[in-house]
């Protein structure tokens, strides 16, 4: 692919076509939306006139590089590029130049876009508090603003009834990618058909090697955590242990890069959860996400970490629930973010609990209900 | 040279997570806007772009919300044109001043802090020191946003550029060099206390016009912690000394003037059984470090005491609940360390106390960012915080609603204390000086 838009990419600047590069390379394993993202930019900057795209390309040409830099092999090492380059724009303060130039960029590809409507409208599921039966504080109070907060919601078989929804979607809208189930503690689905499921608990051979291989970085003493992150951000899934026969690619990179490129993602599952939710929705732009927030390990304070070091971890499912009422929210402005949004819906529910916050084309917004009413009747008013 | 961290996801983020609905009806804000990426950068009517413009824009209108908020709280008022106010003179002896600067570190947004919501973080900032403080509601950080590079900044008053992760001092000199060379101080007068492992060079600069053995004592309490539990105990505690939480294992060598384990008695006089004691009874590194400053004002009573708070970084493991909690520790940390100026002859009555973050963190509703996470993006609300100032002389409940920027610190300090500051590039705060 590269190759076929080489005269193209040579035309421009090289703090675009640089962090192009580095996304054309990964092209085999991006999921159907990142591709057609790319070809996308790759087809509007192909159309435009040499005037045309000078004038389009104005912000990132009036960027100056360092000498390092102008004369860096992005070509054969796209990613040490974009690692030295977001450096040096910080340093050089121009990176607000470059987030205008790049803001503007991404104003007019999209401007090109038009999405296919989606066989069933988008829909995201959040499940939050499991193991916590009390909260001090009222739950979702960012997201209630945005619909209906129901207080006599019947939990039974509740997780079931979510699962089962999503997994009858997945049956009968397929679309590649399209179904998502993301659990912070190991997965409930018995791979149901067009549903993709992943699970923290599943991924802890690949989280103890990435942490093995973080450790190892460091102890060499050869560089600080940008050589750290750099040599993650080369990584490959069976550097994890991931991929092997049978699995898919796409996903064992997907799975490889929430470990490599996430932040707190190796070592609390509310993390996981929460930047997988994220980049499931960025990346694959699903019309189908259901992320169940688990208890993450406790953060032990330092006293603890005196007496004990090498204390087993025990679990902090209040402090969860607060991680995963924020992950909630996060996860909402990211859908919001996609194609249709308007007409997308979206459940938090307390598990095993009588409360959930419903937003929707037919949701009021800041309303309360107090009306007794199944998970799978809210469902249907919302979808 | 490069910059601090975070940049990953800087430079190709904004690339790749765009808003791309195609309608605004379902958005945080509300409505159709013009352009998609203005979409949830807009806040109380005021759009930004990514300009300077732009940045101070949205910065007003952040500072409008808490200075709002705050008049409502703490019925402050207003200062309004320029005016001048004598500073309280003491009676007999003049005494020296002192200042403490405390970095709210960590970086934390208006969200959890000044805002309405956030108000519950921070009761000891509300009710304790707000009511005596002046308080300024829009503090611009135009630098890079890595904290021993931003903290750096704070100390020398110049956009420092160096490598945040690399053991360099700064470039410029620090606000303790000029203490202690136009003022002719004591080694033992000017201290800096960190639980970042990072900031073991930040007390002297490599400016060839100070130079060593000018600037100030750099006290790194987990690592005297460290040795002080290893020393004839064969165990590890290298679990103890990890502050990158966006890279939660990662420990960086040190070098340079750091104050060995054999110098503990003899500065802090405390015993290693004491301070080891000590600390198996407290919770964070950041609880540490205000015991050792304590023990610093007890010994020598510094003119220039610098404090650099740390526990809300823990932002970037992605745990709101601990983000949380590192608000509401600092804030009651600077609540204890305001009352021990208050309790100590030495400090009380004489003492300017400034606190101020490093810098905030990622809004919400920037597409390449992850909310509270991380400070990466470098939008308005990551470059806009506050500062509070106390102590004679200082106006009580008032807010400053002007733009003043993170480096007018040390010109201010400078004015305070009688140095100059001639490589800082800021301006003294005419509000506190005056």
């Amino acid at each position: 692919m590269a190759t076929e838009h080489l005269p193209l990419l040579h035309q421009l600047p090289s703090t675009l076509v640089a962090l192009l590069l580095r996304e054309v390379v990964n092209y085999d394993w991006k999921f159907p939306a990142e591709r057609e993202d790319l070809d996308r930019q790759l087809v509007y900057l192909g159309a435009l006139s040499m005037a045309q795209r000078q004038e389009a390309m104005a912000g990132f040409a009036q960027i100056h590089l360092s000498s390092d830099l102008e004369h860096f092999d992005w070509v054969g090492d796209p990613v040490e590029y974009s690692e030295r380059l977001t450096a040096y724009l910080w340093a050089s303060h121009q990176i607000d130049v470059f987030r205008a130039a790049a803001l503007e960029y991404g104003r007019r590809v999209d401007a090109m876009r038009t999405p296919e409507h989606p066989a069933v409208s988008p829909l995201g599921i959040v499940i939050v508090g499991q193991g916590v039966k009390t909260t001090p504080k009222p739950l979702c109070r960012k997201l209630r603003k945005q619909g209906a907060y129901f207080s006599a919601i019947q939990p039974d078989n509740g997780f079931k009834v979510l699962l089962d929804a999503v997994a009858a979607r997945a049956a009968k809208y397929p679309v590649r990618y399209g179904h998502w189930y993301i659990d912070g503690g190991a997965s409930a689905s018995n791979s149901e058909p067009g549903l993709v499921s992943i699970s923290y608990s599943s991924l802890a051979p690949a989280r103890a090697a990435i942490l093995k291989r973080m450790e190892k970085v460091i102890r060499s003493g050869a560089g600080g955590p940008e050589l750290l992150h750099e040599q993650m951000a080369k990584l490959q899934p069976e550097d994890m242990g991931l991929g092997g026969a049978g699995s898919d690619p796409i996903l064992d990179h997907f799975q490889a890069s929430l470990l490599s490129e996430g932040s707190g993602t190796q070592l609390f599952s509310t993390s996981f959860v929460q930047w997988a939710a994220r980049e499931a929705l960025r990346r694959a732009q699903p019309v189908t996400l259901l992320a169940r927030f688990s208890p993450r390990q406790r953060q032990r304070p330092m006293s603890e970490l005196i007496a004990s070091p090498q204390q087993e971890p025990t679990l902090d499912p209040q402090g969860s629930l607060v991680d995963a009422d924020m992950g909630a929210y996060l996860t909402w402005l990211n859908q919001q973010r996609l194609p249709f949004a308007d007409q997308s819906s979206f459940l938090v529910w307390w598990e095993d609990q009588r409360e959930a916050v419903a937003i929707g084309p037919g949701m009021p917004r800041g309303t309360e209900s107090s009306s007794p009413l199944r998970l799978s009747e809210l469902l249907i008013q919302i979808t | 040279m490069t910059s601090g961290r975070l940049r990953k996801h800087r430079a190709l983020s904004v690339l790749q997570f765009r808003d791309c609905s195609t309608s605004g009806t379902n958005h945080p804000c509300g409505g159709k806007a013009p352009l998609p990426q203005r979409r949830w950068l807009i806040r109380r009517g005021v759009s930004t772009e990514g300009s300077t413009a732009g940045l101070s824009e949205v910065a007003r209108a952040v500072s409008w919300s808490r200075r709002e908020f705050l008049r409502a709280v703490t019925q402050a008022g207003t200062a309004g044109a320029l005016s001048v106010f004598p500073r309280q003179g003491g009676t007999g002896t003049p005494r020296r001043p002192k200042v403490v600067v405390v970095t709210f570190g960590g970086g934390s947004r208006d969200d959890e802090t000044f805002m309405p919501e956030g108000q519950q973080n921070i009761p000891h900032l509300l009710t304790e020191l707000l009511p005596r403080a002046t308080f300024f509601a829009q503090v611009v950080n135009r630098g890079i946003l890595g904290h021993y590079v931003a903290t750096a900044s704070l100390a020398t008053g110049v956009y420092e550029r160096f490598n945040n992760f690399a053991a360099v001092p700064p470039e410029n000199p620090t606000v303790f060099e000029y203490f202690r060379k136009d003022l002719g101080r004591r080694a033992y007068d000017a201290w800096v206390v960190a639980p970042s492992n990072g900031f073991n060079r930040i007390g002297e600069s490599s400016n060839r016009a100070y130079g060593p053995g000018l600037g100030a004592g750099v006290i790194l309490p987990k690592r005297l912690l460290n040795a002080a539990l290893t020393s004839g105990a064969g165990a590890s505690f290298d679990h103890l000394l990890r502050d990158n939480y966006e890279t939660p294992l990662y420990t960086p060598a040190l070098s340079g003037s750091e104050i060995e384990l054999q110098q503990l008695e003899e500065i802090l006089k405390v015993s290693v059984t004491d301070f080891t004691a000590h600390a198996r009874n407290l919770a964070s590194p950041d609880e540490l470090s205000v015991y050792v400053s304590r023990q610093l004002m007890r010994q020598f009573a510094p003119g220039l005491l610098w404090i650099t708070l740390h526990d809300i970084d823990i932002a970037h493991s992605g745990a709101y609940s601990l983000y949380l909690e590192g608000i509401q520790r600092s804030d009651r940390l600077c609540a204890e360390i305001w009352n021990a100026i208050q309790n100590d002859p030495e400090y009380a009555g004489r003492t300017t106390l400034f606190i101020l973050p490093d810098f905030g963190r990622d809004s919400d509703s920037e597409a390449g960012g992850n909310g509270f996470q991380h400070h990466r993006t470098g939008d308005a609300f990551s470059r806009t915080t506050w500062m509070l100032v106390m102590g004679p002389g200082v106006r009580e409940n008032v807010v400053i609603d002007r733009a003043v920027e993170s480096i007018d610190l040390v010109p201010t300090l400078g004015a305070l204390l009688g140095f100059s500051p001639r490589w800082a590039q800021g301006k003294p705060l005419p509000e506190v000086v005056s």
